[in-house]
């Protein structure tokens, strides 16, 4: 079924025409091992090359910190500031990251930076005046990452894919995340409640409302996505997999078969009834332990039994369809973080790859340690070598 | 570096929310330089408001009097009663000059991660005077933040039984949005077009 939410389904702009979201300038200050670096890459293809540990990822990471979220490697923001040499206090515990982004409605600077004073915010800013924090980001910035440590995702926890997940409704529905916090405090202030031993009645129902309220708009914004993408995948032409997906959870199990009015008092009543096993447990039922399920194809293999590679390729197909999706709804293609992106990747899927972003139209930072890799779009991709911090603009070879 | 009355002044301006040590410092040296304007009248205006302000035993509000001048004030509309968190937003909703009816302060929100229980809140007041005769509504203007909801959800059951309605101000009242920061006209639309729960 589809849920809750309605977006409009204008006519899909057809490959390549869909309005690209691009970083033309990026200026990092402090962060991480760059003490200062500006890059002017123009609109197109990215590519950085360069051993591992050469700061490659380092520069994702800044990218990826000027969408909402705590960017590609989920750092706290005090960690990020550029280590002071052993023989130098000077440095200061600071960073800073600025972008100028083309945009389908034009220029667009933005800039984000934290101070020790900013705890664990950081402080943005949006066209030179200061925004009203992360969220205002949303409105102008979709990202999407892959990177290698999920390479490994469909075989670890379920918790890294719901992350990915919700980071993928997130894209098209900034209100997902604020919904996540509030069912996860809620969720957090009931489980205290009860191994303080308070039966507090109207407390405890209280806070049980308030979880069901969440977990069932929660779930029906996942469930809505899934059947998007399902629908994109679809229509996907090229070489990758058309991997199945779908999420599993109790919540969304029940959504799919009742009106959603129900599921929230069924739920509700649920959480009522389990609170001695939950107070002895300290855990609960709920949209915290849902799952991305996803197959290699129909009738194929499920995901973590496929090999590395295929597994790879799901993902790709998976952050590729929702591109597209994202360009069509939202009305602009995303820029794609792909870190290590051929590993496991054999030639035939490399080069798919590459026309499969060429297709999209998006704007792609692909980095690699193998430069000879990236040969297919050698007369395309503005080429970076990076090393010791130091990132050096290769010239073109026509 | 500075004497120590000096650094107890600052030491206490820095206290006081938005001030950081530094603003606490300008503070402190603005005050010195204008000893007779601004110091010694704020001195006593500090006197004062610590000797004669208190909390209305109905409302909680803070005033001179008790019951405190909306308590007292006979125009206000006695049947309808709106409740909010703290007397910041029981400024910010006067400021509107679109209600006219009483006011409760909770004195906070339930949350159980910071230890703050409904024995914490005036929630028992609240109670008591939903019960008199001439009140016939209850407007939960408590913040959209987690532990705003849980409160007026909280607060909609204990009144279970009771002969008033309850209601809601409307949403446009963004999520996480502390009464205290929104703009007059967003306050008196979410006012206006209150809801039952
Ligand atoms: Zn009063």
């Amino acid at each position: 079924m589809s849920a809750a939410l309605s977006y409009s389904d204008p006519a899909y702009p057809g490959p390549g025409s869909a309005p690209r979201l691009a970083l033309n300038r990026i200026t990092l200050s402090n962060f991480r091992c760059y003490q200062t670096l500006r890059l002017d890459p123009g609109a197109g293809l990215v590519v950085l090359t360069g051993a591992n540990g050469a700061g490659k990822t380092n520069l994702l990471e800044a990218l990826s910190l000027l969408s909402p979220g705590r960017g590609l490697r989920g750092a706290r923001l005090a960690e990020i500031s550029r280590h002071p040499d052993n023989n130098s206090q000077t440095s200061a515990p600071e960073w800073a990251v600025a972008a100028e982004f083309a945009t389908p409605h034009g220029a667009l600077s933005i800039g984000v930076g934290w101070a020790e004073a900013d705890g664990e915010r950081r402080a943005v800013r949006i066209n030179g005046a200061a925004a009203s924090g992360q969220t205002a980001l949303s409105e102008h910035i979709s990202m999407v990452w892959l990177t290698p440590a999920m390479d490994r995702l469909f075989v670890e926890a379920p918790a890294g894919r719901r992350r990915f997940l919700d980071r993928l409704v997130f894209a098209f529905d900034p209100a997902h995340a604020g919904r996540l916090q509030a069912y996860d405090k809620a969720r957090r202030e009931r489980a205290r409640l009860l191994r303080e031993g308070r039966a507090d009645e109207s407390w405890l129902g209280a806070l049980e409302r308030n979880m069901a309220e969440r977990a069932v708009a929660i779930a029906a914004a996942r469930l809505d996505l899934i059947e998007r993408l399902k629908r994109a995948i679809a229509e996907e032409s090229g070489s990758f997999p058309r991997p199945e997906i779908a999420v599993r959870g109790v919540i969304e199990d029940w959504i799919e078969q009742r009106p959603a009015l129900e599921v929230e008092e069924n739920y509700r009543a649920a959480l009522e009834r389990a609170r001695p096993e939950d107070g002895d447990s300290g855990s609960c039922e709920g949209v915290h332990r849902s799952d991305l399920m996803a197959k290699l194809g129909v009738n194929g293999p499920d995901a973590e039994q496929a090999s590395t590679g295929e597994q790879k390729a799901i993902l790709i197909s998976l952050i590729l369809a929702h591109g597209r999706l994202l360009a069509r709804l939202k009305g602009r293609v995303p820029v794609l973080l792909l870190d290590e992106i051929t590993a496991h990747l054999d030639s035939a899927r490399r080069q798919a790859l590459f026309e499969a972003i060429e297709d999209l139209g998006a704007q792609a930072w692909l980095t690699g340690t193998d430069e000879a890799l990236f040969t297919p779009i050698r007369q395309s991709a503005q080429f970076y070598s990076v090393a010791n911090g130091r990132i050096l603009k290769q010239e073109t070879h026509g | 570096m500075a004497g120590n009355d000096i650094e107890r002044l600052i030491n206490y301006l820095s206290k006081l929310p938005g001030l950081g040590p530094r603003s606490a410092r300008r503070a402190a040296l603005h005050m010195l330089k204008r000893r007779e304007a601004l110091m010694v009248p704020l001195l006593k205006a500090l006197e004062s408001a610590a000797e004669n302000i208190k909390p209305c035993a109905t409302c909680g509000n803070l005033d001179t009097d008790d019951p405190c001048a909306i308590c007292a004030n006979p125009e206000r509309d006695g049947s309808l009663i709106c409740v909010v968190e703290e007397v910041a937003d029981l400024w910010a909703l006067e400021r509107t000059h679109s209600y006219k009816g009483r006011y409760h302060i909770l004195g906070g929100l339930l949350s159980a991660l910071d230890g703050v229980g409904p024995e914490d809140l005036n929630i028992a007041g609240l109670i008591t005077r939903a019960g008199a005769p001439e009140v016939t509504e209850i407007i939960l203007a408590m913040s959209a933040t987690v532990d705003g909801q849980t409160t007026a959800h909280f607060v909609t059951d204990r009144l279970k039984g009771q002969d008033v309605s309850i209601t809601r101000l409307a949403h446009g009242v963004p999520v996480g949005g502390e009464l205290d920061y929104l703009d007059d006209g967003t306050l008196s639309a979410a006012l206006k077009a209150r809801r039952p729960l």
